[in-house]
This record gives C-alpha cells, sequence and structure tokens, in this order.
C-alpha cells in the first residue's frame, strides 16, 4: 500500500507481570488519537446547548457574584488587597478546571466502554482527553480574568507568563487524579456517586473564596498536603504583586501533585490489564 | 518465528473469574463481604470453582496472506482468541507473536458519537482503528462512496437510520489497511444487499494477500472466504484444517445427542446471560409418528412445553428453523399465524405447531425456541433440536429436489408460448 517498504512491526503478547511499565513511547505515538478524542469531547460537550461554549464562562462568573456577595460584602472574607470579585475569580478558574475535569475524567473509562472492550489503543488516553478538553473553558474564561483585572484596576505584569506553570500544575492535579478514581472507578462504581461529594469538601479545603493566609500558620505545611492549594495560590500570585505565597506550603502542595500523577500513572498501567474484563 | 508467519501462538490461555463475566463490577461493599467469605474454608472452595478458562492451550501457527476460519459455538471462545491477539484483553498464559500491523474489527461503529456528523465520526472512528489522518483524508470519498450515505454526511449520525449507520461504519472499518485484519461477526450487518457487497469487500482483502482471522456463525461466509478453518470448543482448538473437513466436523459433531424425537431442554445450554430456564420438552412429531426424520411435502408437529415459576402476561413465542450452515430458513410464531392464541397469562403448557406441508429440499436443519415476554425475552435456545428431511416424490414426476436446488421448493406451473407470438 502507501508504505509498503516498511518493516512490518513485530508484537510479543506475554501474560502481565509484576510491576507494569509506562509505555510512553505508545502514548507518544497514541497522540493523535489523542487530539481526535479531545476535539470529540469538546465537540460533544456544547453541541444542542442553546449557549454554546459561553456556559464556559457564565458558570465561574455566576459563582464570582455570589461569592462576592455573600463572602466578600456580608461575611467580608479577608481577600489580602485585591478586590474580592478579581480574588475569588481568580480561585474560581483553576477550581473550575479542576473540578469539571475531574467529574468527566474519572467516569471517563465507563462512559466509553464499548469503545475499550471493542478497540485496543492506550486506555491513558480516556481520562487524559477529558482533562485536556476541559481546557478550553479555561482558555476561555482567562479572557475574562484578563477583562476584569482592567476594569479593577491591576495592570498585569510579566509574570502574568508564570500562570503557564501553574496551569500546567493543575493539568498534573487533575490527570494524577482522574488516573487513579477511574481506573478505581471500573472495579467499583462506588467512586463516581463519591466524586460530587469528594469534590465540595475539597472545595472547602481549597483556598478558593479565601486565602490561605487565613488558615493559622502552625497548621499551613499540613494544609499544603493539598495539592490545590499550589495550583491555586499560584494563580494569584501570578496575576498580581503580591509576595510569593509561603514556600513549604507551597512545595510541598508542588510535590504532592507529582507525586499523584506519578503513582496514580502505575496504579492506571497495572489496572489496564483488567480494564477490558471489569469494565 | 519462522519466515512467513504472521501469527504464532504458543499455550495461549485466557482465565476469568465467572464473577467478572456475569457481574461486571462489584461495590466496595461486595469487596468486604468477600474478604470476610474468604476466612471460611467454604467459600474459598466456591472462589476455586467460580474460575474457567475462555481460552485453554491454544497453540496456533497463521501464515502470512492466509485466510482462517474460527467457528464454534457461542461461548466456545472465539470472540476472546480476538480479543486476545488484538491485545484488547491480555492472556492469562502463554505467548502470541505477531509480525505486522493488527486492525480488528470487533464491532461496527465502535466509538461512533451520535452527536457527531458522519464526517467527523468518519475521521475518529478511523483514528480509533489506527488509521493516521493523512489516511483517513485519502480515502474519505471512497469510504463515503461505499457506504452510500453522501447526501447526509454532514448529519450527525443520531438522526441516521440504524442501516445507514452500520454501512458507514463498516465502510470506515474496510477501509484500514492493516496486514493482519481480525473480524468477528460482523459480516452479518445490514440488508442483504450492503452484506454482500461486505463479503465483496473481504474478498478484496483477502485476495491484497492480508492476513485475516475472521469468526462467524455465516457458514456460507466462511467457506466462501476461508480455506483454513479452527474448531473452538470450550476455548481449545479441537480441529484445524480444510474449510470443508472442520466445517463438516463442526456440523456432525455439534449435537449428536439432540436428535431424536424427544428433546430435553430444561439444562439445556443457555446463549444469553439471563436467560430463564422455562423452555422443559420439544417434541418433533409427523403424522402421529417419530419427527425426527420427515419425509419432503409431509406434514410436521412441533410441540413445546413450558413452565414458569410465575405467571407469564404478554406472552410470546417463536420457532425458526435453520440450515446446518445457520442461514434461517422460516420463522414460525403464533404472532404470525394465530395473534389471539397467548392473550391470557399462562405458567405452564404445551404449544402445538402444525406444518402441514413441509417444503424443505432434503438435509439437516435445526429449530432455535424463543419464548419471551412483551419486547423481552425470557429463554432462547438456539438450536435446540434438529431433525433431518428426506427425499420424497412431492411432484408427482419421478424426479425430486436436491439439497443443490437451494432451501425450499415449490410448486409451479410451465406453459410454453410459440415464438411468433411474442412480437404483436
Amino acid at each position: 500500500m502507501n508504505d509498503a517498504s516498511r518493516t512490518p512491526p513485530r508484537t510479543l503478547i506475554l501474560p502481565p507481570k509484576g510491576l507494569p511499565r509506562l509505555e510512553l513511547l505508545e502514548l507518544w505515538r497514541s497522540r493523535e488519537l489523542l487530539l481526535f478524542l479531545v476535539v470529540r469531547d469538546i465537540m460533544v460537550k456544547y453541541k444542542q446547548a442553546f449557549l454554546g461554549i459561553a456556559w464556559a464562562v457564565l458558570q465561574p462568573l455566576v459563582m464570582m457574584a455570589v461569592f462576592t456577595l455573600f463572602f466578600g460584602i456580608l461575611l467580608k472574607v479577608d481577600s489580602t488587597r485585591m478586590p474580592y470579585p478579581l480574588f475569588a475569580f481568580a480561585g474560581l478558574l483553576p477550581w473550575t478546571y479542576f473540578s469539571s475535569a475531574l467529574a468527566t475524567s474519572s467516569t471517563s473509562l465507563v462512559a466509553n466502554r464499548l469503545l475499550i472492550t471493542k478497540v485496543f489503543f492506550p486506555r491513558m488516553m480516556l481520562p487524559a482527553s477529558s482533562v485536556l478538553a476541559a481546557l478550553v473553558d479555561l482558555a476561555l474564561s482567562m479572557v475574562v480574568l484578563l477583562a476584569l483585572m482592567l476594569y479593577f484596576g491591576v495592570m498585569p505584569s510579566p509574570r502574568l507568563i508564570l500562570l503557564l506553570p501553574f496551569i500546567a500544575l493543575a493539568m498534573t492535579c487533575a490527570l494524577g487524579c482522574s488516573l487513579w478514581l477511574s481506573a478505581i472507578n471500573v472495579k467499583y462504581r462506588d467512586v463516581q456517586y463519591a466524586i460530587p461529594a469528594l469534590i465540595q469538601i475539597w472545595f472547602f479545603l481549597s483556598p478558593v473564596f479565601y486565602s490561605s493566609q487565613a488558615v493559622p500558620e502552625a497548621f499551613r505545611p499540613v494544609y499544603g498536603l493539598n495539592p490545590m492549594v499550589a495550583v491555586i495560590e499560584g494563580f494569584r500570585w501570578a496575576i498580581t504583586d503580591q509576595p510569593f505565597p509561603e514556600p513549604l506550603m507551597m512545595t510541598g502542595s508542588i510535590l504532592i501533585c507529582l507525586v499523584v500523577l506519578v503513582t496514580g500513572s502505575f496504579y492506571f498501567k497495572r489496572a489496564e490489564r483488567e480494564i477490558a474484563d471489569m469494565v | 518465528m519462522e519466515p512467513g508467519v504472521a501469527i504464532l501462538a504458543r499455550n495461549l490461555g485466557k482465565r476469568y473469574r465467572i464473577g467478572t463475566l456475569r457481574q461486571a463490577y462489584g461495590t466496595f461493599r461486595d469487596l468486604f463481604s468477600q474478604t470476610v467469605g474468604r476466612w471460611t474454608l467454604r467459600r474459598a472452595k466456591d472462589h476455586q470453582s467460580e474460575q474457567i478458562w475462555a481460552l485453554h492451550n491454544v497453540d496456533l501457527e497463521v501464515h502470512a496472506g492466509e485466510v482462517l476460519g474460527i467457528i464454534g459455538r457461542n461461548g466456545a471462545g472465539k470472540s476472546t482468541l480476538l480479543k486476545v491477539l488484538s491485545r484488547i484483553t491480555p492472556p492469562t498464559e502463554g505467548s502470541v507473536e505477531i509480525l505486522g500491523r493488527v486492525g480488528s474489527l470487533l464491532e461496527v461503529g465502535a466509538g461512533f458519537h451520535p452527536e457527531l456528523t458522519g464526517r467527523e465520526n468518519v475521521f475518529f472512528n478511523g483514528s480509533i482503528l489506527g488509521m493516521s489522518r493523512r489516511e483517513i483524508k485519502r480515502k474519505f470519498d471512497e469510504i463515503v462512496t461505499f457506504s452510500g450515505v453522501e447526501k447526509f454526511i454532514d448529519t450527525p449520525v443520531k438522526r441516521y437510520s440504524s442501516g445507514m449507520y452500520v454501512r458507514l461504519a463498516f465502510a470506515v472499518a474496510a477501509h484500514m489497511d492493516p496486514d493482519i485484519l481480525l473480524v468477528d461477526e460482523v459480516l452479518a450487518v445490514g440488508d442483504a444487499a450492503f452484506r454482500s457487497k461486505c463479503i465483496g469487500k473481504m474478498q478484496q482483502v483477502t485476495r491484497q494477500g492480508r492476513t485475516v482471522l475472521l469468526v462467524s456463525h455465516n457458514m456460507a461466509a466462511i467457506e466462501g472466504l476461508c480455506r483454513r478453518c479452527i474448531l473452538l470448543e470450550e476455548g481449545e482448538i479441537v480441529a484445524d484444517g480444510a474449510t470443508d473437513a472442520v466445517l463438516e466436523r463442526y456440523i456432525a459433531n455439534d449435537r449428536p445427542s439432540r436428535a431424536g424425537a424427544e428433546t430435553d431442554l430444561s439444562d439445556h445450554p443457555r446463549r444469553r446471560p439471563g436467560s430463564e430456564a422455562v423452555l422443559r420438552k420439544m417434541t418433533l412429531s409427523s403424522e402421529g409418528a417419530d419427527g425426527s426424520v420427515v419425509r419432503m411435502g409431509r406434514p410436521l408437529t412441533i410441540a413445546v412445553e413450558f413452565e414458569r415459576a410465575t405467571e407469564i402476561p404478554n406472552m410470546r413465542f417463536g420457532l425458526a428453523i435453520e440450515t446446518s450452515m445457520g442461514v434461517r430458513v422460516v420463522a414460525l410464531s403464533p404472532t404470525l399465524h394465530a395473534p389471539t392464541l397467548l392473550q391470557a397469562a399462562a405458567r405452564k403448557g404445551t404449544l402445538r405447531c402444525d406444518v402441514p406441508y413441509l417444503r424443505l429440499v432434503p438435509g439437516m436443519y435445526y429449530i432455535t425456541v424463543i419464548l419471551g415476554t412483551g419486547d423481552k425475552d425470557i429463554d432462547v435456545i438456539d438450536q435446540a433440536t434438529s431433525f433431518s428431511v428426506e427425499t420424497a416424490d412431492v411432484f408427482g414426476t419421478g424426479y425430486a429436489p436436491e439439497p443443490s436446488h437451494g432451501v425450499f421448493f415449490e410448486q409451479a406451473q410451465w406453459g410454453i408460448l410459440p415464438a411468433g407470438d411474442e412480437t404483436d
């Protein structure tokens, strides 16, 4: 055919034993499939929705308004010298991204069971594509964030470019968690019932509507065990000229993100052996 | 691996815990109760017996360019074999070496999304099946033309008829160019015209020197496409050789014990999971005599006994007569012949079907029985019993129809007109 001269690939299939290998090369070869999965997820999400992609922006905006009313005006939560609406929005962006990515990707294996039982491809593509597809919403909200910053007279500094590593950190965190949860969900469907509650609790444990400075100093290293702390505080830090949040808390939080991703990948690869038989 | 070999499987085995098959997923509570249960000896024993080998001791060598048919009853391990070869599920023991790009077609339209248009789905499905974007772009027009849904290619597939859907899906799959193609029972889709187009496409693929492994219940397709065949029984290869010989063995071997006028259906293997064993006994008779051998043109009476613990409301019942090649010849059902018969709910009874004049040509035939309620099947037994039809002088001419003449015979009047009469 088109490339008849190529040497045919040789595949050896053996029963899986011992520690799983990550097979990163195989993932890299499937990057085009990943792109297709992401595009499909995005297209499917907003087809037949009247307001379409506007939902991506509306949801955090409405939440911002509600937070401003209750936490900013009525409860007077300390927003570390930032205008409260901006403070809340900057926290809501990474949080909304994380929670929606987690909600879709942790059920991604079960939702695609027909695909999994009938076609071979690296299963990791499924949670990964959900995590990537959620970025579209985040990108749109970023535009709104910029507009809000200008409106409140917060001039973007060159530091803004450092948002990128924190977005990457948010993706790391979302992917790590969803690799764990999606694989467990194949075996125990309890996960999909537990996730809304989990997200709710996690929300209160993360500095979305309050600042991590409200946490007593002695507890901050422990507080930093929540990987979303570094993501959210990093976001806020990058758009303002405030000093960097407590380094110990931030480092711990970033490390946890990486640990979750690495352990999640191995757990997922191990579970992958059984996925087609269990899902 | 020797040169020229495309697939080499050695001592291949796949074990399932029945629990994983029957109950697809557990909950934490199950996990807990199982863990507790394992502490007692009795449970531990149960646990052992809950394992089955879906594939066992499979040694298989397929040469490049060979077209191999895989046959066997439902649950014999055919699909599991393809799933292991296509890496969907890993084997429990043994090894497989594969030389070449593998494309598997285990289900038509896997990965089609109803909200997306035909065009979008072609790209997406192609990519899932392992084609590159460039490759799909190049073949796009060909795929769409083959499917015959040009006009609707930009319509979401949820608005497609099931026929259109299947045609587009098959078209994508048919245009994969793998070195090794694994196909599971997908030739049974669509209408007759499209089916023959699919088989044509398969023939074309096999002529191109591709290695093909084909699972099908359509014995005619297997016979037409494959020179070599393997027969699986309970996960093991019991016959491997020329297609004719293996098919013959399959048919002969299939259910010798089931022939006879009376068949006990109670402990018959049920194909569908969740089938309730409601069907009890089936009796064949012809003019009061044993009905396991019937002559052409004679009556055939099929009586089926059923019994269930609770009443069956809105009962449906059907019999299907099939050839030994698996081709369904005729369906018999009260729904067709006597719609009012099953109005009253019943718990047990015997249904009797009288066919006054059997129009089948000589050969072996099977009867499949289906009992259901409303739209739901309660009990289905595929090829529950068999009977043979013997030749008879049904036309009174001394010339009788033969198996090669088709499946059934028909009475007909003939005339001949003088040549000149056509012109006016």
